[in-house]
């Protein structure tokens, strides 16, 4: 059964209630005919609740989704526009996948989402769904928002699924215990790209960075990996030629990277404003690497290994589009949440959570290894696929990047590394 | 017709029996999901003899009962093809449902069991009648097939939903769901019937269960020096005739695992080619073969000596092996 409730409706007894009320009073001054059609709607509301009592011994397990957009990408290349159910349709399909296993062990999840205009508050929404009763929350904000959530909730039994913020400082200084990462952090994504570049022996970088706060933490991120696996930063710049480069830049980029000696440019343009630009474009011939170009992501949809065709071909079948990376990002923690119901066989928050905190949990992520979270900060931990528009490129962590923990661990920040406390 | 036809293979038959030097010859069939081939390999010196041309996506493959045909899941064509052993030509394609990934016939030698990965289902076909007897619906990704020995329990294992569906064959009702490690792959009943064996490629064991109580005996884990924890991923599992010793792919860890079936203990690693998946014996057994995906070949493992003595070239992703008395 598929749940996609715009509203999670909690309590069914009370709205029936009162249409039994009501028709009381109906039944008092109206014809026959409509004693007639009160026995039928009796028959109905008493099929009904049968069904709800036998549904008793079903565990419901609600999930919601809240999503606010803080930044709109340009879509500079005016086509790759977002879909509307970008990261819903993930979440969608993973509750399909839940509720066929469901059956199985009586569990029933559902996905109420909000989507969230920039100046809404995201606190006031996961403060409504939590009083229908949803204990677990897949969230796709900004790393304040969810901050702000995550102290609200300290205490209770409400547990957050951070799918997009990449904040380093979410991992580290600002890890909550009520927080678990499915997206990688910034430092995840660098990493496998400098492991790949380390590989590769590009060893000599130029790196250039626009101005948003995104870019110059990717920068820096970047940086820190490239130290780690013997990258050299040999020159840096900021890309100051205005928002749009698409009849500019055949005369701007030959002379900004000219002089420099490097392998490859590696570019740091999160939302897309600039890098795509770049290609072709440069003094001498050189490829592209950071957020365009040769890119770290969670999903692709030229991604066919270790499974993953068959939930291509689910979504293709189901959404008639691809799977994009945020679907990924909200498939991951539904079937999280689904492998925590089925493995102790319980909709109870808190054995859902010891499981999906405690060393027993994995899940099948269509990546070649089990993913597992890091308990000390509560990051995903899971290998990082290196991509081109059409192509995968190579999956990171690369061959010979060892680690005493997980060769997964080899990706972003390590426990020695962490400023995180749990508490 | 059919008469010429029968006259033909007889003759072909003999005339290939004469042929051999060896009267335990026998041949090797051998799908190669990204060729969309199977290799045909003659066990008299391990010599590839042919390479045919298949559906696409071709994995899993086994031979009917009577050892005439050859059946092979097309996944992409959304087919069971049906070949002629002795002529190795294309006679029919069977309904199948879609995406068929694995399959096994009933001891009696119908009808198919097919697991269709795309649609959470396992359809029954009548290989005779062309026919769907049935689709039972399982849970997400259906993959492993096995049937118990007596054929009344057929057993399914959904890589999604990580369990073994156990299916009554003549109601087709689900009779148990036993929940096992990610991504279950393969199920395989022991000859007797006592054992049921899944392998959990994620989960990376394998677990041996009690077909009468559905209930987990052990699992069985995996352990090689200088491979790491994660790169034991079980698939394929053969268990010999005599219920001695079990044998398991362990995927990227390009080894076979050689296990004790009396005692679940492993006695012993064999290294074969790169990510090894599936596993087929010989006719008499005294051979076990493996498809290693990633090297593009077949590891042939002496199954008394416990050692790997070739390996040949196949098509690119070799995926199901079966072999054949000649």
């Amino acid at each position: 059964m598929i749940s996609n409730n715009n509203k999670f409706i909690s309590a069914n007894l009370p709205w029936i209630n009162i249409q039994i009320n009501t028709h009381k009073i109906m039944e008092f001054f109206k014809s026959i005919l409509l004693i007639l059609f009160r026995s039928w709607l009796t028959v109905g509301i008493f099929m009904y609740s049968t069904h709800a009592n036998a549904a008793d011994d079903i565990a419901k397990i609600p999930i919601g989704y809240i999503s606010q957009q803080v930044e709109t990408p340009p879509n500079l290349s005016n086509l790759d526009v977002a879909p509307d159910n970008e990261g819903i349709a993930g979440g969608e399909i993973s509750i399909r996948d839940n509720n066929t296993t469901g059956r199985f062990l009586k569990q029933e999840f559902s996905l109420e989402t909000a989507i969230l205009p920039k100046d809404a508050d995201p606190l006031k929404t996961m403060e409504e769904m939590a009083a229908e009763g949803i204990h677990f929350f897949i969230l796709d904000v900004g790393a304040d928002a969810l901050l702000k959530m995550a102290d609200a909730a300290k205490g209770r039994e409400i547990l957050f699924f951070n799918a997009t913020a990449t904040d380093n400082r979410l991992r580290s200084q600002d890890c909550r215990a009520n927080v678990m990462h499915i997206a990688p952090s910034r430092s995840m994504y660098t990493d496998a790209l400098a492991q790949f570049l380390a590989r590769k022996r590009w060893r000599k970088l130029f790196l250039v960075t626009g101005k948003r706060p995104g870019d110059v933490l990717f920068a820096a991120a970047m940086k820190k990996s490239a130290k780690k696996f013997g990258g050299k930063i040999v020159a840096e710049k900021e890309w100051a030629f205005g928002p749009d480069a698409r009849r500019t830049a055949q005369a701007e980029v030959p002379a900004f990277t000219q002089d420099v000696d490097y392998d490859v440019l590696l570019v740091a343009d999160e939302i897309g404003i600039f890098g795509e630009y770049l290609a072709y474009r440069t003094w001498q011939p050189r490829l592209i690497v950071g957020t365009q170009g040769l890119s770290p992501s969670t999903w692709h949809r030229t991604h066919e290994q270790w499974g993953s065709a068959q939930l291509q071909s689910r979504f293709v079948k189901r959404f008639k589009r691809r799977m994009r990376a945020k679907d990924y990002q909200v498939w991951a923690p539904v079937r999280s949440i689904g492998e925590a119901a089925a493995r102790t066989n319980s909709g109870d928050f808190g054995k859902m959570t010891a499981y999906l905190k405690g060393d027993d949990f994995e899940l099948a992520g269509f990546k070649g290894l089990p993913l597992t979270f890091r308990n000390w900060n509560w990051q995903l931990r899971q290998p990082i696929l290196l991509i081109q528009p059409q192509a995968l490129v190579s999956v990171s962590p690369q061959e010979g990047f060892l680690h005493e923990v997980s060769v997964l661990d080899t990706l972003g920040e390590d426990r020695r590394e962490t400023g995180c406390k749990l508490n | 017709m059919s008469l010429m036809k029968g006259l033909k293979a007889g003759v072909f038959a003999i005339g290939l029996v004469c042929a051999s030097a060896s009267a335990e010859a026998y041949k090797i069939y051998v799908t190669n999901e990204k060729d969309n081939t199977v290799t045909v390999i003659n066990s008299d010196g391990w010599k590839v003899e042919q390479t045919l041309n298949v559906g696409q996506r071709p994995r899993g493959i086994l031979l009917t009962k009577d050892g005439k045909y050859l059946l092979v899941c097309a996944s992409d064509d959304d087919a069971v093809q049906v070949f002629d052993v002795a002529t190795l030509k294309l006679v029919k394609t069977l309904p199948s449902g879609p995406d068929p990934e694995l399959f096994i016939l009933h001891p009696s030698g119908n009808p198919l069991y097919i697991a269709n990965e795309d649609d959470n289902l396992v359809t029954v076909v009548d290989i005779v009648n062309n026919k769907v007897l049935a689709e039972v619906p399982v849970g997400v990704e259906p993959e492993g097939m096995g049937i118990s020995p007596d054929g009344k329990v057929l057993v399914n294992t959904s890589e999604t939903t990580n369990m073994a569906h156990f299916i009554d064959t003549t109601t087709y009702e689900l009779t148990a769901n036993v929940l096992v490690d990610s991504r279950p792959r393969f199920a395989q009943f022991s000859y007797d019937g006592s054992q049921l064996w899944v392998s959990s490629e994620i989960g990376g064991n394998v677990a041996v269960i009690d077909p009468a109580t559905q209930k987990i005996i052990k699992k069985i884990t995996f352990d090689v020096p200088g491979v790491t924890p994660e790169a034991l991923q079980p698939v394929g599992v053969r268990v010999t005739k005599d219920g001695a010793k079990a044998f398991v792919a362990l995927g990227p860890a390009n080894r076979v695992a050689v296990v004790n079936a009396k005692t679940l203990e492993v006695e012993k690693y064999l290294l074969v080619g790169q990510r090894v998946w599936q596993l087929g014996f010989s006719p008499d057994q005294k051979h076990l073969f493996s498809t290693n995906g990633v090297s593009n070949d077949i590891s042939i493992i002496d199954v008394a000596k416990l050692k790997v003595i070739k390996s040949v070239r196949t098509g690119r992703f070799p995926w199901g092996v079966v072999a054949t008395p000649d």
